[in-house]
């Protein structure tokens, strides 16, 4: 069931247009980009003293989530700077919130765990585990907006987020919930912790709910087939190629990022995704190289 | 008008200012005795959650971050333990954290006599978490002054109600004399049992100052009670519904503080209560007042 290929609809790459793939490996390659400065900052030592959360190998859902739930208000987990960043967050307050900067998106408060925007309406995370997702039906409840409750494959398994998937699908509201299934709570796998999926808890609830791979075209498509049957759950199955705060590397089950350049090549696209992974590297590392001096000259 | 009434004026207006009632069992008014209005509906922002406890907490945490003040009831304030989780860790820190405001109204009622979890006052939670206000009306007029003081602020507030002020339709004033023995600061439903065991203690000609302590947090000890506290010959006593290592504990530090009295406190035994009439474990009656008042004077 969990694989590279789990739910993938053969040409499906197709229905996009060039300048949708275009984008949505745009914001992979910047999501890569900074989750690798953020780890090479990090494994220095000197910089940042927290806890960080990085979702490289993990950047395909947030990125086509963007091209296909545009302008919902988000309830991200912990592990969400891809969701920041393709949802067009600002990147220098993401850097400078690493950093412990006041300057910072939740002005140093936050730090890894706990970013928001309000440009782009994404809400803070407190940290605990799964609380997005009920706070986000309460919002959803009292502004009848569309919404995105991001969530993780463990804290999926809060008691409270089943209750609020439950409230959700009672009130009909307005409501994309998406698991970020990576099958890994820290480093205990799924199997260890539950014997059931949550697509079956969701259908249990009366939601719509598919379960597929991170093949960011597959994820574009069902977002897109979902968006007229809200509230609905799509369980994504990813691999996260860090350990759980930035640690050692993770061996993971699929290289998402090189199928999706294997599709790029098939589609001609293999030259301008090289352009732009080239540009998204230049254009991070200058930020990062920036914020870091700025940020030394006030010290 | 009563408490009970008051409390229903209250939510009438607040939905009819485009706020939101969020809680458990509110169609009929079944959970909240008689504090609920029985003709507003779900069109009106009288709105029945799951009895998901937790997550209804933060339910009406996100509708709160909606710009929709909710009010959010919760029957027992022993389900608090459930229900502040979300509240306390989201809508009390999401202003200093985000700069987002976060106000909820949170009707959390007390009881006497509902056993090991449901009855009496748990205020205490919430007091020890910054980011949230603490009130414990017990009068109509009271129960106006809090919610006044959440609509003209962004913060959440709690609202320790206890089932014993639904029926009080008079206001009440603290009592304060030139030269007492000892100053009584009453919290909640301690009130009413306060001033019945000042009358005891009179008949024995022992003088009581009794303060009304609606604010729990933030706190102040004002100048009249310093003051009072400090003329008090044998310092003071604090009561309240809620466990004695709790904010009653907190509040009789900052009075000693300011005063340099001794201050002493009484609430709920440092035990768990049961059901059985002889296994309860309720708010001081005026007998126990008055037997530790005696106590106190005898001791020092």
């Amino acid at each position: 069931m969990r694989s590279a290929d789990f739910g993938v609809i053969p040409g499906i790459s197709k229905q996009f247009s060039k300048e949708e793939t275009l984008e949505m490996f745009r914001h992979i390659c910047n999501a890569r980009a900074f989750e690798s400065r953020v780890k090479k900052v990090n494994d220095e030592g000197k910089l940042i003293k927290m806890p960080i959360y990085l979702g490289l190998g993990q950047e395909s859902i947030a990125a086509a989530l963007a091209l296909s739930f545009k302008n919902p208000a988000i309830f991200a987990q912990h592990r969400a700077h891809d969701l920041y960043l393709s949802y067009g967050g600002d990147v220098a307050a993401l850097i400078d919130e690493l950093l412990h900067q006041p300057t910072g998106c939740a002005r140093g408060m936050g730090g890894s765990a706990s970013i928001h925007s309000p440009a782009i309406k994404m809400y803070g995370h407190s940290g605990l585990m799964g609380d997005q997702i009920p706070i986000a039906v309460g919002f959803a409840l009292g502004k009848k907006e569309k919404t995105l409750a991001v969530m993780g494959d463990a804290s999926a398994e809060e008691d409270y987020v089943l209750g609020a998937l439950g409230y959700a699908s009672t009130k009909k509201l307005p409501i994309l919930f998406v698991c970020v299934d990576n099958n890994v709570s820290i480093s205990t796998k799924i199997k260890i912790r539950r014997n059931w999926l949550m697509p079956d808890v969701a259908k249990a609830f009366k939601l719509k709910a598919v379960e597929i791979t991170d093949d960011p075209w597959l994820i574009m498509h069902h977002v897109a087939e979902l968006q007229g049957e809200l509230p609905a759950f799509i369980n994504i199955h990813t691999c996260r190629a860090l350990s759980h705060a930035a640690g050692s590397v993770d061996v993971p089950d699929w290289n998402r990022f090189a199928l999706v350049k294997e599709e790029m090549a098939r589609l001609n696209l293999a030259e301008e995704g090289e352009r732009i992974e080239a540009t998204s590297e230049k254009n991070i590392n200058t930020l990062w190289d920036e914020r870091i001096k700025a940020i030394k000259i006030k010290v | 008008m009563n408490t009970s009434d008051k409390i229903q004026e209250v939510i009438r207006k607040h939905l009819a200012s485009g706020g939101i009632i969020l809680g458990q069992c509110l169609v009929g008014g079944g959970s909240a005795s008689n504090t609920l209005p029985t003709e507003l509906t779900e069109k009106d922002g009288f709105i029945d959650l799951s009895m998901a406890d937790v997550a209804g907490g933060a339910i009406a945490v996100g509708a709160a971050l909606a710009g929709k003040r909710p009010i959010y009831l919760v029957r027992f304030q022993g389900f608090q333990w459930y229900n502040a989780t979300t509240i306390l860790n989201y809508a009390a820190k999401s202003k200093e954290m985000w700069g987002i405001p976060c106000p909820i109204f949170v009707r959390s009622l007390g009881t006497d006599s509902a056993g090991p979890v449901a009855g009496n006052c748990h205020h205490s939670i919430y007091t020890r978490m910054p980011g949230v206000f603490v009130c414990a009306p017990m009068t109509p007029g009271e129960y106006q002054r809090a919610w006044d003081h959440f609509m003209e602020h962004d913060d959440p507030l709690y609202v320790s109600e206890h089932r014993r002020s639904f029926p009080v339709d008079y206001e009440m004033s603290d009592v304060i004399h030139p030269k007492a023995d000892i100053t009584i600061f009453a919290i909640s439903a301690t009130r009413l049992d306060a001033i019945r065991a000042a009358e005891e203690c009179a008949k024995e000609g022992i003088v009581c100052n009794i303060f009304n302590l609606f604010w729990l947090k933030p706190f102040v000890v004002n100048e009249a009670m310093r003051e009072a506290l400090s003329n008090s010959t044998y310092g003071g006593l604090v009561l309240d519904a809620d466990h004695e290592n709790g904010a009653v504990k907190s509040i009789g530090f900052d009075l000693m503080n300011a005063s340099g009295k001794t201050v002493h406190v009484l609430a709920l035994e440092e035990r768990t209560g049961g059901f059985a009439p002889y296994l309860d474990n309720v708010s001081p009656s005026p007998e126990k007042i008055h037997k530790k008042i005696k106590a106190i004077l005898k001791h020092v």
